[in-house]
């Protein structure tokens, strides 16, 4: 069955995310950062940054929430049960700080048909309360026997 | 202390062993519950050894070997990669990284997470700033 195209391009809701300065630090503990630019107020404040700096690829909780509705649309037709996560790209503009408001919308930037396998590219864009990007990361999935 | 970036430069290697709960922990943190990563009979149910470990964290050791080499997380500009080999529990992750090119104040390194033999990530490519 070849895979459906017809979703290139579509667009999903802007989802918005409130970076919290306990999030930062359970995420930056589930992934073994020591900096304690991370974990500590005081020591992010000392370098000069309003609280708790994420690391960078915290990207990944703000983002999730925009992208799953992509991953989930019928229309987009992934077959969740024969899918793997087989890439990821992000493209960081500056780092990000609890207490951060940040909004993030996802696309369907590609879809195609190789070797009986599906490929699903969703191109995933953050913004700050500015509206200046502030992370770009491209969610790469593959679906076997399509 | 910021390692040297000249093109063929080896980055200091990140060592990191994932406990039995390791992948619990992430699943809390990231939000990510598939039950591969944290229900060892359902891992086991749909042919795998057992719960792995989630693809993202072991890209985010990766991005922790460029930050730690680097000197600090806003070092690191852009991150890719691809996921391969499946990640287990209990058994040692090592990054190596290795400088393929330096260009207008940006380094290009090449990365890989693996497992013993097995390359759990792989192609990863870093754009790193210096200062």
């Amino acid at each position: 069955m070849p895979v459906n195209t017809s979703a290139v391009g579509k667009q999903y809701p802007p989802v918005t995310y409130a970076v919290g300065r306990e999030k930062v630090k359970e995420y930056a503990s589930a992934v073994g950062e020591t900096n304690p630019l991370h974990l500590d107020p005081a020591a992010a404040r000392a370098a000069g940054y309003d609280d708790v700096v994420a690391p960078p690829m915290f990207a990944v909780v703000y983002q999730s929430g925009a992208v799953m509705p992509g991953i989930f649309d019928p229309e987009v037709g992934i077959n969740f049960a024969m899918m793997v996560h087989s890439g990821q790209d992000f493209r960081w503009e500056r780092v990000v700080v609890a207490g951060e408001e940040l909004t993030t919308q996802a696309k369907v930037a590609n879809i195609e048909e190789k070797g009986g396998m599906g490929f699903y590219d969703f191109e995933v864009v953050t913004q700050d309360a500015g509206g200046a990007t502030v992370c770009t990361g491209i969610w790469k999935m593959i679906v076997r026997g399509v | 202390m910021a390692a040297s970036y000249e093109p063929g430069a080896e980055l200091p290697e990140l060592k990191i062993t994932p406990d039995r709960f390791l992948t619990v922990r992430y699943a809390g943190a990231s939000g990510d519950f598939n039950p591969i990563h944290i229900d060892e009979e359902f891992a086991k149910s749909v042919g795998l050894p057992g719960r792995i470990l989630h693809g993202l964290w072991s890209m985010a050791q990766v991005a922790r070997a460029q930050t730690e080499a680097a000197g600090g997380p806003e070092k690191l500009k852009a991150l890719s990669v691809q996921f391969r080999g499946m990640g287990l529990l209990e058994q040692e992750v090592v990054v190596t990284s290795a400088v393929k090119a330096v260009d207008d104040g940006v380094a290009t390194v090449e990365a890989e997470a693996r497992q013993g033999d097995t390359r759990i990530v792989r192609n990863a490519v870093a754009e790193i700033a210096l200062d």
